[in-house]
């Protein structure tokens, strides 16, 4: 820990001068700076793969901390707080940065260091987070990121002159191209010299301290830059009254058939590579209760979630390309005025998009709602949306109750209609539950819609791809915890008590008296105890029910899907088959969505009030649904 | 509507047509909104320009201090302009 050079204490605002004197010992250095300042890139450049992403205690704030990558008797770690425009406690990411900054988070000390990334494009409006930032005392390097726009757009700015008004050392730096990361390295290390501190006003007032922001640049002969014309056309395009929304489409088009059908043969091979190596696990162990516990409870429950990693990264290389491109905020200003129709904001477009394929990437995708409110109702709304895990039941039952007739036209049929139907089931639960949210519990604090458009840019290949490791990761780690717990649970159950040759007829087992025990409570839907056992393994992961009845039913594989639809003809009504339909459409037959949900939500209440609003909505529509057509 | 009461009634950032400018006079929100509207480059006394609309014609995209931020006309409404 440097030593603060800064003399009078009772005057605040004076710069804290020195770096670390070399010190070989452990220490913090926080990276802050406003939105898309190139704040995490410049983290990415500086930490490479030794980061690691963490949760603040409380709050559903993350930051991301890692090891710089510097010579070997330097040890530094950097924290990368969210992005924010003041140190006022406005938000929850500006109360979480200022309480890491003074030392009062919970789990992390004061750092030793700051480092301030500003974007130098434009320096007059973002040199006031400076001076909060200064006034704490801590050794801070100003880092000016963008330079080689700045460069290139004919902007200039005297970094000498600069880090004498402010009494801190300054940098400019380009962290997409790497330009002047070396100087960050050394700051880091200790060897960058400081200027003398100076004393810096103290400025609560918000218009004031905008002024001592540009009254400072211009003494530092800061030179704005060229407006950024590439923006200014693209966005004549893509904010055009028809060439936008046109545009718009195509982008959501795209993402929607890539996750959905470009995924297809990457989750194929998956799926492949899965049954491959459970079938070679089974031919390497022993016959007994072991193996099945491993290969049919652990490996093929964790596997049947494992499949949706391919459609879940490519969504995730969607949004980042879109985010770090610039266009994400253009959608979210195209969709705005239609998601507020039903109370919510353009940002909540592009998860609930995604809630398509699948809700726990969508509800993960929900971070770049700032505003709290409109996050969580987009979190409570997003399982609505028909995910990909709804298909396989969706067909299955389709496909054995509704007749393959002509319906409009001979090419959309009767079965692609039901399809539809659901579809839209679901997105009209997520509306109306929307709107009866943002009109109750959910109401909008008083913070208005505002959005920031930033300047268009390419995304760096490494910050994407750090990323999609990230949640990879994240939903890895999901899969190794709470499904493969689930997992196991459901073999317990349906292998209790043992039988004669290992597992017990499934009627006889735990899990067939429970779904007995449960009968009396969804026969009224029209379901017996078989579909009942599926209802209760389905919450591991919805498209589970479709195993499960094959093993009740005592079928094997995909040749016997036939065989299925002839035994699902005979347990259930038509009245039945459609309520199984709802139910599926509405219940939160997920417990990777809760589990994300209570990770994103900060706690259990909101998973448990959505568990339950969701399952009692599935249950009324489908006891209605089964009393009108059985 | 009389001459008298359209001479009285205030401009607001609303009533800016794209790539008009206008100088902020106060904002008429809680000071915490006003606040944070601060923050985001919208002073008063200083210079606003409407650069584009959402396609739809709302949200609306300012620029303010070299930055462009969008605002819907709920909260534009009250982002008053001095009178010329």
């Amino acid at each position: 820990m440097p030593a603060s050079q800064s003399g009078d204490a009772a005057k605040t605002g004076v710069a804290a001068g020195a770096p670390s004197a070399a010190a070989p010992t452990h220490r913090l250095v926080a990276i802050i700076g406003a939105p898309n300042c190139g704040k995490t890139t410049l983290f990415n450049r500086l930490t490479g793969l030794r980061q690691t992403v963490a949760n603040f205690p409380g709050v559903t704030v993350e930051y991301h901390v890692g090891k710089a990558q510097l010579p070997r008797r330097h040890d530094v770690e950097l924290v990368d707080l969210p992005g924010i425009y003041s140190l006022n406690a406005r938000s929850e990411d500006e109360r979480v940065s200022q309480a890491v900054l003074m030392g009062q988070m919970p789990g992390l000390r004061r750092p030793d260091g700051v480092i301030l990334v500003l974007d130098s494009t434009n320096l007059s409006r973002h040199l006031s987070l400076a001076a909060p930032i200064l006034a704490l005392r801590l050794p801070t390097l100003i880092v000016l990121n963008l330079a080689d726009d700045l460069r290139k757009r004919g902007g200039n700015v005297d970094t000498g002159a600069l880090a004498n008004e402010l009494g801190a050392p300054v940098v400019l730096v380009s962290a997409a191209t790497g330009e002047g990361v070396s100087l960050v390295a050394r700051f880091l290390t200790g060897g960058i010299a400081v200027p003398k501190p100076v004393e810096l006003p103290v400025i609560q007032d918000v218009p004031a301290c905008r002024q001592w922001a540009r009254d400072v640049s211009r003494d530092a002969g800061y030179e704005h830059p060229a407006p950024p014309v590439w923006t200014r056309r693209l966005d004549s395009v893509f904010l055009h009254p028809a060439w936008g929304p046109l545009a718009f489409l195509l982008v959501v088009a795209t993402v929607f058939q890539s996750i959905f059908a470009g995924a297809q043969p990457l989750m194929d091979g998956v799926e492949a590579l899965i049954g491959a190596s459970g079938s070679w696990l089974r031919g390497q162990l022993p016959d007994n209760w072991v193996r099945s516990l491993l290969i049919d409870g652990a490996w093929s429950g964790v596997g049947s979630v494992v499949v949706f990693l391919p459609q879940i990264l490519l969504l995730f290389l969607f949004i980042a390309i879109l985010e770090d491109s610039g266009y994400l905020a253009r959608a979210a200003l195209i969709a705005d005025r239609t998601m507020s129709k039903v109370g919510l904001q353009g940002k909540s477009f592009i998860p609930l998009l995604s809630a398509y394929a699948c809700a726990v990437p969508a509800i993960m995708a929900t971070r770049t709602i700032e505003n709290k409110r409109d996050r969580i109702a987009t979190i409570l709304i997003a399982p609505f949306m028909t995910c990909s895990a709804r298909l396989p039941v969706y067909t299955l039952i389709i496909a054995a109750f509704i007749p393959d007739r002509p319906f409009l036209g001979p090419v959309f049929r009767t079965r692609a209609a039901a399809l539809l139907g659901l579809y839209l089931l679901g997105f009209t639960a997520a509306v109306l539950t929307a709107r009866l949210l943002k009109s109750s519990v959910l109401k909008s604090e008083r913070a208005p819609f505002v959005l920031e458009l930033p300047p268009y840019r390419l995304p760096d290949p490494r910050s994407v791809g750090l990323r999609l490791l990230d949640r990879a990761k994240a939903f890895l780690k999901r899969a190794g915890t709470v499904i493969l717990g689930v997992s196991v649970l459901l073999w317990i159950l349906a292998s209790i008590p043992p039988g004669k040759a290992g597992a017990p007829p499934i009627e006889e087992s735990l899990a067939g008296t429970l779904g007995r025990a449960i009968e009396p409570v969804i026969e009224p839907l029209g379901f017996n105890w078989k579909i009942g056992i599926g209802l209760v393994t389905s919450l591991a992961a919805r498209e589970v029910i479709v195993g499960t009845l094959g093993t009740i039913y005592g079928m094997e594989g995909e040749d016997n899907t036939a065989g299925l639809q002839a035994a699902l003809q005979r347990d259930l009504t038509l009245g039945g088959a459609v309520a199984l339909l709802v139910f599926f459409a509405f219940a939160m037959q997920c417990m990777s969505t809760v589990a994300v949900v209570r990770r994103e939500t900060g706690g259990w209440t909101w998973p448990l009030i959505q568990f339950a609003y969701m399952g009692t909505l599935a249950y009324i529509c489908a006891f209605a649904v089964n009393k009108l057509l059985g | 509507m009389s001459f008298k009461k359209r001479k009285l009634r205030q401009k607001s950032l609303a009533d800016l047509a794209v790539n008009e400018e206008g100088i902020l006079s106060r904002i008429d929100l809680p000071a915490d909104v006003g606040g944070r509207l601060m923050e985001l480059g919208f002073l008063p006394g200083h210079p606003v320009k409407a650069v584009r609309s959402a396609p739809s014609g709302d949200p609306r995209v300012y620029l303010v201090e070299g930055a462009e931020i969008a605002l819907r006309r709920e909260t534009s409404i009250h982002l008053i302009l001095e009178s010329e």
